[in-house]
């Protein structure tokens, strides 16, 4: 159609002349800024994977994953494997305790709230609380639980879960808009219970949608450094308690190992950004299978 | 688990009417579903629950400083922490000077992305733009930060920096703007945050310009309008508000990140210039360049500056979504 | 929730016109009368959509009811398994009397009336799981120890699908075709064993042939099931029904809305031959509608 419609203004343009042209030229600027800024996106994305890859690839030894950091910062030794434990673990808990709430959460809203005064204000307030700032929530669980408990990994924990909860609830609550109404009310015709009916209807309806936006909430999740900073601290060794001592994570270790003036560290903290890129485009990459996989299975 | 009272299904074929009485015995089941309901009410009351806990924890832990400093907390810009002296406001103008000027860089290209991928490109490379976008937003802000402060920040100073500051920083109104030579500085947070904002501000806007009626684009092509003038006539129109909505919104997530303007904005405190190409320094970038070795007032001055952080998110925010909420009940027809 | 509807008034009502108790008043009723309605009136809201129904459905007859859309039909069937409690708003008047008992009496559990009386849809309306979770879906629920495999082949054959099936039981449900995803709902609803199956134009979606084989289906479920059909195709009513209810429309004058009515009820024959209101003539004729 846009085909045609080039002919059609062209064969016009014969006829009438110079005003046509303009409209011609505008018209071709404007397509160069929209495909121009296509590209102008790509640059900073290709440099940034480019330099994290090359200069990231050469730390990623057994070691690397395997030993403690190492006690001297500017020498080329050591791992980074309490950092990448440090970052599962810490996400993992923050999950652990971020899915199960987002999802009932989202329940409430679409099964129970709908459009009602109450699931209204929850559903604004998640909103508004997908845009507080990663470091406020930092600030929020060192007052809360850092100042009385001290630095732990459930520390880092909460405030990650504090930011995947809105993000899980609006997405979740999308996904159970996208089922049938239908299939909730043949469930009910058949003497099934509400709840039961979300849990064995609804919710495996929606499924892959709801396993998708948790995957992005966690990728998310994984890579933020500023809540983690107040909170877990910097241990050197592997430490698996949730709740006893230090711990360190691998955003907390670039952001440390970056600002040191030795080359050992920026390498090392390369190598940390090339692990933490790895693991959130295998989260990302997951996700979009997920929900591709859904979609198809809906077309069908 | 088995629930109501009725054994089904023992005898195949047709249940008779015969025990209709029984339907007037209670059952257990309607419990289990006001408490399934309670529940999930309480899951969903988390949400206000930690909003209410972040704005009160964090004001009582900063009310120390704020009651020291009083308003000069908000007018001053001397920040110094060994007299004692805590005035934000330097921090202030440095969080909103590099938050504008990613929204510079960042809305015309968001704005073209969006175009492009619903408007302009060809099918087959849509899905590739929208991956590109999504492992943009992927690539967590620390990484963005290693990047710009051992690549891109030495590189800027002295290479485009130092010569625009040569070439123009003497003149009127634009050397105002174009002046300095520091590779950290407002300008590199800037584009580091542009390159952060732009996948959201990009799928926000494609969101809006999907809901723009087919028959609307119709018209315009109907009446003989190019491309670019049925995109002017009946998509930017259309779609304005929500636009405007995601911008705002790519606003309030500039003025929050933190660790990747931490390491390129230079660190400098007490500075408010019109000079783009200086250092300076932003709330978030103090706060967590300085709190770990802060204690007492000084700890409690910078959980004041997440406090101003804060609000500022939040007014940005409600305002955002107050417009994106107007525009989609247009959008709807109501 | 299913507690939306309120039911203070009908209750005084009840006790105020008929002092004995609702179970003293169950071995007086007529064994083969399913659904003794009593002056039903529904209302969403403050809006009345139907008012003043009475009729009486037979055991193991198929019950038609026609009429033009907007006329109350399905929402007088929706009565008959409460699924007009799940309408926000949604108000009932009257009395539903299922073999003595008042479905809408207070200390009835909306779900366990379902579990009785099973309703097929418009749109066929499967869950996204295999064949046989579908069927075996609503025995799950219910806790059955009975075997599974046995209910599910049960059901099956029952509806007319076990041929068609049996060989990808574990197979989508998604994958069926029209007619046969709307049989499998129909297996669905029989394997609850319900005494009552409600249809709510159940071939709306289908084409002729899948259309004759749910009719052919009907009637040799009829041995064992008292089925309320609700149609907008008259053939389909003169077809497969053994009585017939000619609901219409009726303008208020005071407001600009429409409150259903039944016209007439009698056996099909009667209806379609020789009506005893012009205004169900007038419809199957053809000259309303």
């Amino acid at each position: 159609m846009n085909e045609l419609l080039v002919h059609f203004d062209a064969g016009e343009a014969l006829l009438r002349g110079t005003t046509k042209r303009s409209r011609r030229v505008r018209n071709r600027l404007a397509s160069i800024w929209m495909a121009g800024s296509v590209l102008v996106a790509i640059v900073p994305l290709a440099l940034v994977i480019g330099y994290v890859v090359v200069k990231g690839i050469g730390q990623l030894t057994p070691d690397w994953f395997t030993k403690d950091l190492p006690a001297v910062t500017r020498k080329a030794s050591g791992g980074m494997g309490p950092a990448i434990v440090g970052t599962l673990l810490i996400t993992g808990v923050a999950a652990a305790m971020a899915v199960p709430l987002g999802v009932l959460g989202a329940i409430y809203l679409h099964e129970y709230g709908g459009r009602g005064r109450l699931a209204r204000l929850i559903r604004f307030m998640a909103d508004v609380m997908t845009g507080v700032p990663s470091i406020v929530m930092g600030l929020f669980v060192y007052t809360v639980w850092t100042i009385s408990h001290g630095l732990s990994a459930f520390g880092g924990a909460l405030a990650l879960a504090c930011l995947m909860l809105p993000i899980i609830i609006r997405t979740t609550e999308e996904m159970l808009r996208l089922v049938p109404d239908e299939l909730r009310q043949a469930s009910y015709a058949l003497g099934n219970r509400k709840w039961r009916t979300i849990i064995t209807v609804v919710l495996p309806a929606a499924f892959g949608g709801i396993t998708s936006g948790v995957m992005l909430a966690v990728a998310r999740a994984a890579g933020e450094t500023a809540p983690l900073v107040f909170t877990i601290g910097a241990a050197r060794n592997l430490n698996l308690s949730i709740f006893n001592g230090p711990t360190t994570a691998l955003s907390v270790q670039i952001f440390g190992n970056a600002q040191t003036p030795f080359e050992a560290a920026q390498a090392r903290a390369w190598g940390a950004a090339l692990t933490l890129v790895a693991l959130v485009f295998i989260l990302t990459i997951l996700a979009r299978v997920v929900s591709a996989r859904v979609a198809r299975r809906h077309n069908a | 688990m088995a629930i109501g009272h009725t054994e089904l299904g023992v005898t195949p074929g047709a249940r008779s009417g015969g025990d209709a009485a029984s339907l007037l015995e209670a059952t257990s089941g309607r419990r289990a579903d006001r408490v399934f309901r309670s529940v999930a009410l309480l899951a969903g009351l988390f949400v206000l629950a930690i909003l209410g806990l972040i704005a009160t924890s964090t004001t009582r832990e900063a009310w120390p400083a704020f009651r020291s400093e009083g308003l000069s907390f908000l007018t001053s810009s001397t920040w110094i922490p060994a007299e004692g002296k805590f005035g934000a406001l330097a921090f202030i103008y440095g969080t909103v000077l590099s938050s504008v000027l990613a929204l510079l860089l960042a809305v015309p290209v968001s704005l073209g992305i969006a175009l492009y991928a619903n408007e302009a490109a060809p099918s087959r490379i849509r899905r590739p733009i929208i991956y590109v976008m999504d492992l943009l937003a992927a690539i967590p802000s620390v990484v963005y930060g290693l990047w710009g402060f051992i690549v891109l920040a030495p590189f800027l100073g002295p290479s485009v920096y130092a010569p625009i500051n040569d070439a123009v920083g003497g003149w009127p109104v634009i050397g105002w703007f174009l002046n300095g030579s520091s590779g950290r500085s407002f300008m590199t947070a800037g584009i580091i945050l542009a390159i952060m904002i732009t996948p959201i501000v990009t799928s926000l806007s494609r969101e809006v310009i999907a809901t723009v009626p087919q028959a609307q684009r119709e018209a315009a092509y109907g009446m003989g309008a190019t491309r670019w003038e049925m995109i002017r006539l009946a998509v930017l129109p259309w779609g304005r508000g929500g636009i405007v909505g995601a911008v705002m919104l790519g606003l309030g997530r500039a003025m929050g990140e933190t660790i990747a303007v931490a390491l390129v904005i230079g660190s400098q405190p007490g500075q408010i210039t019109t000079h783009l190409f200086e250092a300076g320094d932003s709330m978030a970038a103090v706060i967590v360049n300085q709190f770990g070795e802060a204690s007492g007032n000084h700890r409690a001055a910078l959980v004041g500056l997440g406090v101003v952080l804060f609000l500022v998110t939040i007014i940005v925010n409600v305002s955002a979504r107050a417009i994106v909420a107007r525009f989609d009940r247009r959008a709807q027809g109501i | 929730m299913t507690e939306g509807i309120t039911r203070e008034e009908t209750s005084e009502l009840m006790t105020g016109s008929a002092p004995e108790s609702t179970e003293a008043a169950i071995p007086a009723v007529d064994p083969a009368t399913v659904f003794d309605v009593r002056d039903l009136d529904v209302f969403y809201g403050n809006f009345r959509a139907v008012r003043d129904v009475n009729l009486e459905i037979r055991q193991r007859e198929i019950t038609a009811f026609i009429g033009p859309s907007g006329c109350g039909k399905s929402t007088v069937l929706r009565c008959f398994d409460r699924m007009n409690d799940l309408i926000e708003g949604a108000r009932v008047e009257g009395q539903v009397l299922y073999h003595g008992v008042d479905l809408y009496d207070p200390r009835i559990d909306p779900v366990e009336v379902r579990k009785r009386i099973g309703m097929v849809f418009q749109k066929p309306n499967p869950f996204p799981k295999s064949i046989y979770d579908n069927i075996a879906f609503g025995p799950r629920i219910a806790g059955t120890r009975a075997n599974l495999d046995d209910i599910v082949e049960h059901a099956l054959r029952r509806s007319a699908l076990w041929d068609e099936v049996k060989d990808r039981l574990k197979k989508s449900a998604m994958g069926l075709s029209g007619g046969q995803q709307q049989r499998l709902c129909i297996a669905r609803a029989i394997a609850v064993e319900p005494e009552v199956i409600l249809m709510d134009e159940p071939c709306s979606a289908l084409d002729p042939i899948a259309t004759a084989r749910i009719e052919d289906l009907m009637q040799e479920l009829k041995s064992e099931y008292t089925i309320i059909i609700v149609t907008h195709n008259m053939q389909q009513a003169a077809r497969v029904s053994d009585r017939t209810a000619f609901f219409t429309t009726e303008v208020n004058p005071d407001s600009d809305t429409r409150t259903g009515r039944l016209v007439e009820f009698a056996t099909t024959q009667k209806i379609f031959s020789a009506p005893d209101d012009e205004r169900t003539e007038n419809y199957i004729t053809g000259r309303f509608g």
